[in-house]
């Protein structure tokens, strides 16, 4: 079945932001590599019959009407904030990257 | 490293481009929740549980978006897919509070289209699109301290009123063949694609408020023999200039890339796969991240959102809302108006096209609908700071003027005050007329008083006009025209001169 090798998961786990060890890394790699294979098995079950879908249910187009709803009020917005300045939130400067 | 000039780097190296065009939709609210879709609000004013990120929100689909982003695919010959859905795209950023973009990936709304692109020239290219779809879009940081920029900045300060405004991204497909016109064919298609959106209402489709951005992927590749086929060589590495956001930037922006680029290649180094930097003060980009890989991203299916699968019958009452294109639609009305180039090109950079249409339609004739806005009404526009269009005035009342003017009651001085009474918000044309009692005085026997005084007060002029120096009458006009605070035709004023003075006109 298909197999994570410890470089993919330290790849992953870059992306999530997550410090590992190697030693957690090793053990990880092999939790992972269970559940890829348990969700595989999902793949045996399916014939060419069955179209692959991301929604259980048969439903589509549930939309609103472009119509303005009350906002939170600045003070709401930043109330769970850690840190706000300038009625803006406050976040550690951010390093190496830019989106 | 060699420098290259910009025109040696293309006689080597055949450039391939690619263009992301992010368009801001201009719907009431946002995409995924009811806050206002409000460029310039007070900082964190336009927004909810559901576009700053807070746990148990559930964002669902505006359909005005669906509808604009549909309408807009029909207008680049895209296909509509019939179901369609969105996925999250993660990554960590602080300007997006969910910790994932939700986007489309595998099935985006609109695919597999095509866009004419009009030269300057009147040549034609045609611009593959691979894909328009629909997605949100992130809220604004802004970085405090050290240099401003985001390397030195202390900390950062994030605004989310935009997080969550509504975005269409349109994707092209690789473009060749474009060879020493890359830069124009990739700032005629941007500014294509702007005009489409305006024209549909869609988008302000304004480049420098960001509510129309550009990314610009480039590449070069060895230019084949002669005689060989181009397309057979493969592209080269491309990098990606993100956020280059004037048309002008457009062009500035490639001619940096390719001389860049030929430089690296002809030193021999690679070029790398990565995401650039554009800095408009200086016309140069520079080195961000390598850029992530697809995969990265760990795109999946959003469970919190339900396909969009339009009715084909509602698409097809859709295609009838898409309106010509912008350079077709620009060609025939040069030649319904007959205008010069020199005229049309004018009138489409002072803004003006719009409202020379509706001031036809309203009854005026092309050259007189010209004749207002690009010149009194221009004038007025360019002192007040302001567009055409951002005047008090209608097209309408532009013909309304034009009109008196046509039927002899107003003279080109008393229309331009009567344009100024409308501009100044005194009402309607006949309104401002009747106000500042600007009529044309047509009682021919009110100038007749006027001209036996003129001609009594100047005899000598009277003798030259009898002896057959008939444009001595000009004296005679100039003088009934002060008397009557030029609200006289001077045509007909001319006429009852000569007829006063016993010579046939
Ligand atoms: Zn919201």
């Amino acid at each position: 079945m298909s197999s994570l090798d410890s470089a993919q998961v330290a790849r992953l786990a870059g992306l999530a932001r997550i410090d590992l060890t190697a030693e957690e890394l090793d053990r990880l790699s092999g939790q992972l590599n269970a559940i890829v294979d348990a969700v595989a098995t999902v793949s045996e079950a399916v014939g060419d019959d069955v179209p692959a879908t991301s929604h259980p249910i048969p439903m589509a187009n549930v939309h609103r009407e472009d119509v303005v709803q009350p906002s939170l009020t600045n003070a709401q917005a930043l109330s769970g904030a850690p840190d706000a300045e300038d009625g803006r939130f406050r976040v550690p400067r951010i390093l190496g990257e830019e989106a | 490293m060699s420098t290259l000039t910009y025109e040696s780097a293309l006689e080597k190296y055949d450039p391939v481009f690619g263009i992301e065009v992010h368009v801001e939709l201009n719907t009431a609210t946002k995409i995924f929740c009811g806050c206002a879709n409000q460029f310039g609000s007070a900082p964190n004013t336009n927004v909810c549980p559901v576009c700053i990120g807070l746990p148990g929100s559930m964002p669902v689909t505006n359909e005005k978006v669906v509808e604009s982003a549909v309408r807009l695919g029909l207008a680049l010959g895209c296909s509509i897919r019939e179901s369609s859905r969105f996925a999250r795209k993660n990554y960590f950023y602080p300007d997006l509070a969910k910790d994932y973009q939700i986007s489309q990936y595998d099935e985006p709304t609109c695919y597999d289209g095509e866009l004419e692109v009009v030269l300057d020239d009147g040549e034609v290219v045609t611009v593959g699109i691979e894909r328009a779809h629909i997605e949100e879009d992130a809220g604004k940081n802004t970085h405090v301290g050290g240099s401003g920029g985001i390397q030195g900045a202390d900390y950062s300060l994030v605004d989310y009123n935009r997080a969550g405004v509504p975005l269409v991204e349109i994707v092209t497909r690789p473009i060749e063949g474009t060879a020493e016109r890359v830069a124009e064919v990739a700032r005629a298609y941007v500014a294509t694609i702007r005009d489409i959106v305006k024209a549909m209402d869609i988008s302000d489709g304004r480049m420098e408020q960001g509510s129309l951005r550009a990314d610009v992927n480039l590449s070069l590749r060895p230019k084949a023999a002669d005689g060989e086929d181009q397309s057979a060589v493969p592209f080269g590495k491309r990098s990606e200039t993100k956020n280059v956001n004037s048309l002008r930037a457009i062009e500035r922006a490639i001619h940096f890339e390719i001389v860049r680029q030929a430089g690296l290649l002809d030193a021999g180094q690679p070029v790398h796969q990565e995401t650039r930097h554009w800095h408009e003060d200086t016309g140069e980009t520079t080195s961000g991240r390598s850029k992530e890989e697809a995969e990265d991203y760990r795109y999946f299916p959003e469970p919190d959102l339900l396909p969009v699968e339009p009715d084909a019958a509602w698409v097809e009452s859709l295609r009838g809302t898409i309106p010509e294109h912008p350079a077709k639609r620009r060609a025939r009305l040069q030649e319904e108006w007959a205008f010069s180039d020199l005229e049309m090109r004018d009138a489409v950079n002072a803004g003006a096209l719009d409202l020379i249409a509706a001031t036809i339609a309203a009854g005026a004739t092309p050259a007189s609908a010209r004749k207002w806005w690009l010149g009194e009404l221009a004038r007025t526009a360019n002192d007040a700071g302001t567009s055409l269009d951002g005047l008090a005035i209608a097209p309408a009342q532009v013909a309304a003027v034009q009109a008196m003017v046509d039927e002899g009651k107003l003279n080109d001085k008393l229309a331009r005050q009567v344009i100024e009474g409308v501009l100044a918000g005194e009402g309607e044309p006949s309104e401002v007329v009747a106000a500042r009692g600007l009529e044309i005085v047509s009682d021919d026997s009110a100038l007749e008083a006027a001209v036996d005084e003129a001609l009594a007060a100047q005899p000598d002029v009277l003798e030259k006009i009898q002896s057959g120096k008939v444009q001595a009458a000009g004296a005679i006009v100039g003088a009934v025209m002060k008397a009557t605070r030029g609200q006289a035709d001077a045509g007909r004023v001319r006429e009852i001169i000569l007829q006063r003075a016993g010579v046939n006109p």
